[in-house]
């Protein structure tokens, strides 16, 4: 029991940083985050003599985050999980935009681009997007859950995984690209460029 | 390997996400790896969003604050 108390403690220990940054990118809200990351470690706790393979046990503890994340929204009823934002999304891709054939063996903008985006454009882009998009981004990007994880956890068919995926992808792109344009962070863009001279 | 079993750009494209995120079989992998291998605009923009990818999947790790430190050593102890 103590080696199996010791490894528990010591797992906390390596993932907490992991826990609260994706807390904290589910619920936005550093006090909220926090009350997350308490409540997955103790009902992990009380849950951890099941759980057979200590291996599993990073997969394991996120799974327990996320559904504590979606029952507790679930139940508050504050922005349901569940529901789709019904964004009129047109795919966009960042690299189309960035992309520029002509100049592919001595400059690369795709490259500059990604080079000068700072943690907090990322957070900000991230931060904007409706729940349910915000969501599958954490549990596949940032927890490494399959689609069929996660369809599971939010209690969705995978279809509706990968079309969200795919929706919050766009947005998220689009996010970035109109930030680093109102930034100055993107200045190369050929009407632009000929405007100026 | 016949042209037949070879995949197009577009193909590439539409199953770029699936790959970064470990969706596809090992066949349809397979072909996509050797289609990047040799098309130098896919492998640019698939290595475009895997980067993207990576720097979303850092958002996922945060410094602790203080006081979640203390209230999870606090846990850790009743236990």
């Amino acid at each position: 029991m103590n080696d199996r108390r010791a490894f528990f403690c010591s797992e906390i220990e390596r993932l907490a940083a992991r826990l609260y940054g994706s807390a904290l990118r589910l619920t936005r809200n550093a006090a909220d985050a926090e009350d997350l990351v308490a409540e997955t470690v103790a009902k992990a706790w009380a849950a951890f003599p099941q759980l057979q393979d200590l291996q599993c046990f990073e997969k394991w503890i996120f799974r327990i985050l996320a559904n504590t994340f979606v029952s507790d929204r679930r139940r508050k009823r504050e922005e349901p999980a569940t529901r789709e934002a019904e964004a009129d999304c047109d795919q966009f891709s960042l690299y189309e935009q960035l992309h520029q054939p002509f100049l592919l063996w001595w400059s690369n903008p795709e490259q500059e681009l990604i080079n000068k985006l700072l943690r907090e454009d990322l957070e900000q882009a991230l931060a904007a997007l409706p729940e349910c998009y915000r969501t599958v981004v954490v549990l596949v990007e940032m927890h490494g859950h399959s689609y069929a994880e996660v369809a599971e956890i939010l209690d969705v068919p995978v279809g509706t995984v990968r079309s969200r995926l795919s929706r919050a992808r766009s947005l998220l792109q689009r996010a970035l690209w109109e930030q680093a344009q109102a930034a100055g962070l993107w200045p190369m863009s050929p009407h632009k460029e000929h405007a100026g001279e | 390997m016949s042209d037949q079993d070879k995949i197009s750009c577009e193909e590439v494209v539409a199953h770029l996400f699936d790959h970064l995120d470990g969706e596809l079989d090992a066949k349809r992998r397979a072909d996509i790896d050797r289609h990047l291998e040799e098309c130098r605009g896919c492998c640019s923009r698939a290595e475009f969003e895997r980067l993207i990818r990576q720097k979303i999947a850092a958002l996922g790790s945060e410094p602790l604050p203080p006081t979640l430190q203390r209230r999870l050593m606090m846990l850790l102890d009743e236990f």
